[in-house]
C-alpha cells in the first residue's frame, strides 16, 4: 500500500523522524492526513505539559489572590490581570523578542552558566508562555471556586480543630476542585486550541517541524486550495476536544465519587467563552 | 513633523526621541491603531447581526433552517478560531472570484482548478489587477471583517440562543394570552427581555474579540503587529534614525495598549450591566429595587 509508506515516511515527521523533505507537488489526501496528524503531536505536547504544570501555579495564584496580605495579593492580581487582559498572540511575540535578546553565551547564575538558546525554540519558549497564560486563566477560575466554598464547610472544619494547611488540603481544596471542574474543562479545551498559534507568532518551525495548523497552512499555500487541509485539522481538533472532555469527565466522576446520584457522568455544557 | 527634525544626526536625548516618534513611518503606524478600532467598530454589530440570525435559525420550526443554525453555532466549539480565520480568508476570496467568473465569463471552458492553481478570467479577479493599491488594501480589510464576523457571529449565536431560552416562559405565555401573534410576542416580549441574559456572554465575547484583533496580522492586513515588527527591527546607519533591535519595546507598547483597551471595556460593560438590570425580574434588578426603596 502506498499510503502505508507515506505514514512510515511522514507519521513522525513533526518530531524529526522519517523523510527530511516535505512533499512538494502532487499532494495526496493520504499525505495531508498523515502530515497534519503528525503535527498534532506538538499540539498535544504543548497542551498536556502546559495544563499539567499550569495547574499547580494556578492553585498558588488563586490562593494568593484570596490572601489578606497585599504583599502576596497584589502580585497575584497583577499577574492574572496582565495575562488575561492581553492577547496570547502578543504575549508570544513579546516573549520571543525577550528570549532573543538574552545573551547568546548564557547567563551566569551563582557561577554556573545557564544556556538560554533553547528558550528561543518553540518547544521551550512557547511552552513557557502557554504555561503562564493558562495559569492565569485557571487561577481566575479557581479563585472564583475558592470564594464559593460553602461557609458551613469552613465552620465545620474549624469545629473539628482543623486549621492552616490541613484545613486547606482536606476541606477547601477538594471542594474548590469540584466547583471549578466544569469551567476548568472548558479552559483545557481552549488551551489546546490556543496551541495552534505557536508557529504563527515568531517562533520558527525549526527544520519544518511544526504543529497541525502549520502543515495545513503549508498545504493550503502550496495547493491554493483551503478546502482540504483545513477541514482535516478541524476533524482532528474535534476528536482531540472529545478526548479532552472524556478525560476530564473521568476526573470529574472521581472528584464526585462520594456524592450520591452525582457520580454519574455530568452533562458537559460546552461554553464558547474562555 | 517638527521643524528641528530636519537633520536627525544633530539631535540627542529627548529631542531625538520626539523626532523619532513623529517621523513619517511612525505617523503611518499610528493610523493602524485606527484600523484595529475600526475593525472592532464594524465587526461587533455585524457579528451581532449574524449571531441574531443564527440564533433565530437555530430556533426555527423549519428543519433544514434549524439544522443550519445548529451546525453554525456548534462548529466553533470544537475547532480553534484561528483555523477559521486562515480558512475563510482564502475560501471567501475564491468564492467571490468563482461567482464573478460564472457571471462575467460564461464562455470559459478550461477548469478553474488546474493542478495547484486557481485560475479565473481576468475580468473576474478581485480586486482587478488594474485597481490602485488602496483598493487592494480595502478589499483585504473587508475580507478580514467578514471573516471575523462569521466566526464571532457563531459565538454570538450561541450566547443569544441561550439568552432567548432564559427568558421566563410565563412572559411568552402571558403575551399569547393577550392575543399577540408569535411574531409580536417575539419582537415585543422576547427580544427586549433577552439582552439582560445575553449581556454577560456578550461582554465576554467583546473581550475575546478585542484580544483576537492582532490576528489581523495573519490575514495580511498591515495592523499594529505588522508595524511593531517593521519599526522595531534593527535599523543600520543608512537609516535616519539608527537603533538596535527594539521590537521588545514595541510589543510592550502593544501589550499596554491591549491591557488599557480591555480594562476600559470592562468598566463600560459593568455600567451597561447595571443599566440593563434596572427593573428586571432578576437578582441584580431586585437588588437595585431594594437599594432604592
Amino acid at each position: 500500500m502506498e499510503c502505508l509508506d507515506t505514514i512510515a515516511d511522514y507519521g513522525l515527521r513533526s518530531i524529526g523522524i522519517g523523510e527530511r523533505l516535505l512533499p512538494r507537488s502532487d499532494f495526496t489526501l493520504c499525505q495531508q492526513i498523515t502530515l497534519i496528524g503528525s503535527g498534532l503531536l506538538w499540539n498535544i505536547y504543548f497542551g498536556v505539559l502546559a495544563l499539567a504544570s499550569g495547574f499547580f501555579l494556578a492553585i498558588a495564584l488563586a490562593v494568593g489572590k484570596a490572601a489578606k496580605s497585599p504583599l502576596i495579593r497584589k502580585p497575584c492580581v497583577w499577574f492574572i490581570f496582565v495575562f488575561r487582559g492581553s492577547p496570547l498572540f502578543i504575549q508570544f511575540f513579546l516573549a520571543y523578542e525577550a528570549f532573543v535578546l538574552l545573551p547568546k553565551e548564557g547567563i551566569e547564575i551563582f557561577g554556573i552558566t545557564t544556556e538560554t538558546r533553547w528558550l528561543t525554540r518553540a518547544w521551550a519558549g512557547a511552552l513557557m508562555v502557554l504555561f503562564l497564560n493558562t495559569s492565569a486563566y485557571t487561577a481566575e477560575i479557581f479563585y472564583g471556586a475558592l470564594r464559593s466554598v460553602p461557609k458551613g464547610d469552613l465552620e465545620a472544619a474549624d469545629a473539628y480543630g482543623l486549621s492552616g494547611w490541613t484545613r486547606f488540603r482536606k476541606i477547601v481544596w477538594p471542594t474548590m476542585m469540584r466547583l471549578a471542574w466544569p469551567s476548568y474543562t472548558n479552559e483545557a479545551i481552549f488551551l489546546f486550541h490556543a496551541t495552534t498559534l505557536v508557529f504563527f507568532s515568531s517562533f520558527p518551525a525549526w527544520q519544518q517541524k511544526g504543529d497541525a495548523l502549520y502543515y495545513a497552512n503549508y498545504f493550503a499555500d502550496k495547493t491554493f486550495n483551503p478546502f482540504v487541509p483545513y477541514p482535516i485539522v478541524a476533524i482532528y481538533f474535534i476528536l482531540l476536544t472529545l478526548v479532552v472532555i472524556g478525560v476530564f469527565n473521568l476526573m470529574n466522576r472521581y472528584l464526585n465519587r462520594h456524592l450520591p446520584g452525582q457520580a454519574k457522568r455530568i452533562r458537559y455544557r460546552p461554553q464558547v467563552i474562555r | 513633523m517638527f521643524s528641528n527634525c530636519s537633520d536627525p544626526d544633530l539631535l540627542d536625548g529627548l529631542a531625538w526621541v520626539a523626532c523619532y516618534l513623529t517621523n513619517g513611518k511612525h505617523l503611518v503606524a499610528y493610523t493602524s491603531f485606527g484600523t484595529v478600532l475600526l475593525l472592532l467598530a464594524i465587526t461587533a454589530p455585524i457579528s451581532l447581526a449574524f449571531g441574531f440570525g443564527g440564533a433565530i435559525a437555530a430556533r426555527s420550526r423549519i428543519a433544514p433552517l434549524r439544522w443550519f443554525g445548529q451546525a453554525y453555532t456548534a462548529i466553533v466549539r470544537g475547532v480553534p478560531d484561528i483555523l477559521f480565520f486562515l480558512f475563510f480568508v482564502i475560501a471567501l476570496d475564491q468564492a467571490f472570484e468563482w461567482m464573478r467568473h460564472q457571471a462575467f465569463c460564461p464562455n470559459w471552458v478550461e477548469p478553474i482548478r488546474q493542478g495547484n492553481d486557481f485560475v479565473v478570467c481576468t475580468a473576474a479577479k478581485l480586486p482587478l489587477s488594474t485597481s490602485p493599491q488602496w483598493v487592494h488594501e480595502v478589499y483585504g480589510f473587508l475580507l478580514a471583517v467578514l471573516t471575523f464576523a462569521i466566526v464571532f457571529g457563531a459565538f454570538a449565536a450561541n450566547v443569544l440562543f441561550g439568552a432567548m431560552r432564559a427568558v421566563p416562559v410565563a412572559q411568552i405565555e402571558t403575551a399569547q394570552a393577550y392575543g399577540m401573534t408569535e411574531r409580536q410576542s417575539f419582537w415585543r416580549i422576547l427580544v427586549p427581555q433577552m439582552w439582560v441574559f445575553a449581556l454577560p456572554g456578550l461582554s465576554n465575547l467583546w473581550l475575546i474579540l478585542v484580544k483576537a484583533t492582532p490576528l489581523l496580522f495573519l490575514l495580511g492586513v498591515e495592523d499594529i503587529v505588522y508595524w511593531a515588527r517593521e519599526l522595531g527591527g534593527t535599523k543600520g546607519q543608512i537609516f535616519a534614525y539608527p537603533h538596535p533591535d527594539w521590537r521588545l519595546w514595541y510589543f510592550l507598547g502593544l501589550l499596554v495598549f491591549y491591557l488599557a483597551l480591555t480594562q476600559v471595556s470592562e468598566v463600560v460593560l459593568r455600567r451597561l450591566s447595571i443599566r440593563l438590570s434596572r427593573g428586571q425580574a432578576t437578582f441584580a434588578g431586585e437588588a437595585q429595587r431594594k437599594a432604592a426603596a
